[in-house]
């Protein structure tokens, strides 16, 4: 019998809600759309199996050496940082949402128990993200090299434990030493930009030292090994507990455990506090915008972008993800100026085509859903005498006009060295953002911004065909630097993949 | 009988149909420089009726004109003329009143210079003004529902449609946005109005429409109301708005 206002009766109750919170996403809130969500579930989960296989297959039976040691640790690191930015991500909103806060402090129960059940629920909910991913890596590594790589599953969940724990830690650190109105918009930041981080870490050494954006060259190199310390030290043992090694698992649990445990000890009891403190901030009036009483001239269509590109600006959330895409321009950015000094430097550019087009196409999805589906204020637009074509138009045209400015440097530096790559980026940059703009249009729906936090609200086939849409067109366009008539094949793919989306996409009333 | 001053607004055989009938053949006059106030039960039609003619929602039947503009043939030539508030506040978090202001008259195609003054003005009457730089997002419901009615005005509308525009406001602001409307009827604006305040209705409207089951069941003034209400008002001298507006529901609920 479990007891009402337990740890335990928490935990089921927020279970409860977190895997109505799962299905609601999953199904965009129809019931009906279950099954199919299952069975796209288990294609996926096939697909995985099959990629792992392709990936991983070969260093099933690899011998333990520095080299393995490392190869592992490097994607446990990048791993974990990802968790750590998910967590701080759900850290933050479980400060700043007032959601059911109110009722909880009302409540004659223990707060810092559900406090701490909430703070487990992160731990568990980021491994439980990692799971779909991993398992199919540790699957086809324990099917090709034995049972011993099965341990790996036990380092899931002690990575994500440590992951709650360290982004609870950093959370509340930041919390106490900036003050709860800057610590949303830093660890958004912080969340976006700390896996990114490592990754372009990784390929920004790659291209200084080797002039590739291969992060494995970096990894594999002798350098890196000589860097790093004997096998048999402590800093290995996550990765021996991936091979298998049992004490290296228990340490690996054991240290994670007590982490989150005095962790959840040291905040659960003030986390009232600071999540009253940080909604109180959240209400404040006080921001002030740069005090400017002159009304400008404008069309409406002019009026509107203005608008667009005013709230893109002001969403902190959006310019913290903007920023994390805009990192993953920095190594293009730094092969380009690498390649300025090499002679002859066209497979650079070649390289580079491919990576600014799929850069372009996912910036303009994300932008292009945003701008084109949360409007706040819809009623006023619709009813402003203008035809709603106009309106659209207006959030096209804002959203290509950021890709313009974030792209233009680049194709200019492109174009200094070698004007037919900067053609072909050009007119692969224009077609992939036009494509992911049509594809958000065509599966747009209404909703006020702050909804729009989480991209999961958006349609999955509109968030997969976006992607597609933008390999494709990468994949043309890296073809095309080379020979036009190659890349025929993957654009007709991103044309088949354009209508295939435009068949699905919902029908709409004829625009006014 | 001709009526000598224009119609501002004109609604005829208007209907529409969700799964059910929610406005079903309603004809609705409305005088310019009137004061207009629909009341009905819920789900009676009146916010469908308000969404049409703002031109959120096609009809499925009937005409509307604004000021002798068809609004279904020319929408954006009547919308020009009208301005629409809805209970729950249209406005952006990032941006300032000043900026939706000046967001909203750019829409409606206001002159810089006078959509500035318009601004300021608002500003002050709905006491915005100390507030007109800092962004909305941390504003309460009151404040943000005036930011929406100033939003409303700053293109000096010939037409102001609000759905209950007066929820949720604590009493200090109802009395200043219901100064701001009087204020707009005193200097010809028309205002199309639901509510479920009985009271506001009784004090502001010139003439109350009653609306159940999409259909307009009475039509008049106060006094005129009463005597419709007939037998169903104990004292008729005396009768609130309430009482009228309980005793006509009545009658077509049991009619129906």
């Amino acid at each position: 019998m479990i007891h009402a206002g337990s740890a335990v009766w928490f935990a089921r109750h927020e279970a409860r809600l977190a895997w109505r919170d799962w299905l609601a996403m999953m199904t965009a809130g129809k019931r009906e759309r279950a099954r199919a969500v299952a069975v796209g579930i288990a294609a996926f989960v096939i697909f995985m199996h099959a990629v792992a296989y392709s990936v991983v297959g070969r260093f099933a039976g690899a011998a333990l050496d520095k080299h393995l040691l490392i190869g592992i640790t490097a994607t446990l690191l990048l791993s974990w940082l990802l968790m750590i930015s998910q967590a701080m991500e759900s850290m933050t909103r479980a400060f700043y949402s007032r959601s059911d806060l109110d009722l909880i402090l009302a409540s004659p129960v223990a707060a810092h128990k559900i406090f701490a059940v909430r703070i487990s629920t992160v731990a568990l909910s980021v491994a439980a993200m990692a799971l779909p991913l991993a398992g199919p890596f540790v699957d086809m590594l324990a099917l090709s090299g034995g049972a011993r790589w099965l341990a790996a599953y036990g380092v899931i969940p002690a990575m994500g434990a440590a992951a709650a724990a360290l982004a609870v830690a950093a959370t509340v650190a930041l919390f106490r030493i900036i003050g709860p109105k800057r610590t949303r918009l830093i660890a958004q930041v912080v969340a976006a930009v700390i896996g990114a981080a490592f990754v372009i870490g990784l390929q920004v050494a790659a291209i200084l030292s080797y002039g590739t954006l291969s992060r494995s060259d970096v990894l594999q190199s002798d350098a890196v090994a000589a860097l790093t310390p004997d096998v048999g030290s402590v800093v290995w043992w996550p990765a021996r507990a991936v091979l298998g090694d049992a004490w290296a698992l228990l340490g690996v649990i054991a240290a994670s455990l007590i982490l989150l445990a005095a962790v959840i000890a040291a905040v659960s009891p003030r986390f009232g506090e600071y999540a009253v403190t940080a909604a109180g901030s959240a209400a404040s009036p006080a921001r002030r915008a740069r005090v400017r009483t002159a009304f400008r001239a404008a069309s409406p269509r002019r009026t509107l972008r203005r608008k667009e590109w005013m709230l893109l600006w002001r969403d902190p959330w959006l310019v913290s993800q903007t920023l994390m895409q805009m990192l993953y321009l920095v190594p293009p950015a730094v092969l380009l100026w690498r390649s300025f000094s090499a002679s002859g430097g066209g497979g650079a550019y070649n390289l580079l085509v491919p990576v600014l087009v799929m850069a372009a196409g996912q910036l303009a999805g994300g932008l292009a859903w945003l701008t084109i589906s949360g409007e706040d204020a819809p009623d006023l637009v619709a009813t402003a005498p203008i035809p709603r074509r106009f309106v659209l138009r207006a959030k096209i045209e804002a959203v290509l006009g950021v890709i313009a400015l974030v792209f233009t440097p680049l194709l200019a530096a492109i174009a200094f060295a070698s004007p037919w790559h900067a053609l072909v980026t050009l007119c692969g940059i224009a077609i992939a953002a036009a494509s992911a703009t049509a594809i958000q249009l065509w599966f747009r729906t209404q909703a006020k911004r702050s909804l729009f936090r989480r991209r999961q609200v958006s349609s999955r086939v509109a968030t997969f065909a976006e992607a597609f849409s933008s390999i494709s067109w990468a994949a043309a366009a890296a073809v095309a630097a080379i020979s036009v008539s190659l890349a025929i094949p993957p654009a007709a793919i991103a044309l088949a993949i354009l209508g295939g989306a435009r068949y699905l996409s919902p029908r709409r009333e004829a625009a006014g | 009988m001709m009526h000598s001053i224009p119609l501002a607004l004109e609604i005829r055989g208007l209907a529409k149909s969700f799964d059910r009938p929610a406005v079903d053949r309603l004809d609705l006059s409305v005088r310019t420089g009137e004061f207009y106030a629909l009341l009905g039960p819920n789900g009676a039609g009146k916010t469908t009726t308000l969404r049409m003619i703002a031109g959120l929602i096609r009809p499925d039947a009937g005409s509307i004109r604004v000021a002798g503009i068809d609004a279904l043939a020319d929408p954006v030539a009547a919308k020009r003329l009208m301005a629409w508030i809805s209970d729950e506040p249209m406005i952006y978090d990032k941006l300032t009143p000043r900026e939706y202001l000046e967001f909203v008259a750019g829409l409606w195609g206001v002159a810089p210079d006078q959509a500035q003054a318009n601004a300021q003005e608002l500003l002050d009457w709905l006491a915005l003004a100390p507030h007109a730089d800092e962004r909305c997002e941390g504003f309460s419901k009151g404040m943000r529902q005036k930011v929406a009615l100033a939003g409303a005005l700053v293109h000096e509308p010939r037409v102001i449609i609000l759905d209950e525009p007066l929820t949720g406001l604590d009493a200090g602001s109802a009395r200043q946005v219901k100064t701001v409307l009087r204020e707009r009827v005193r200097s010809g604006g028309t205002i199309v109005m639901t509510t479920h305040i009985l009271e506001v209705a009784e004090r502001m409207a010139d003439r109350i429409g009653v609306i159940a089951h999409g259909r307009l069941i009475a039509e008049g003034t106060l006094e005129e109301l009463r005597l419709l209400a007939g037998s169903g008002v104990a004292d008729i001298g005396g009768a609130t708005l309430e009482d009228t507006f309980l005793a006509l529901t009545a009658e077509q609920a049991e009619a129906a």
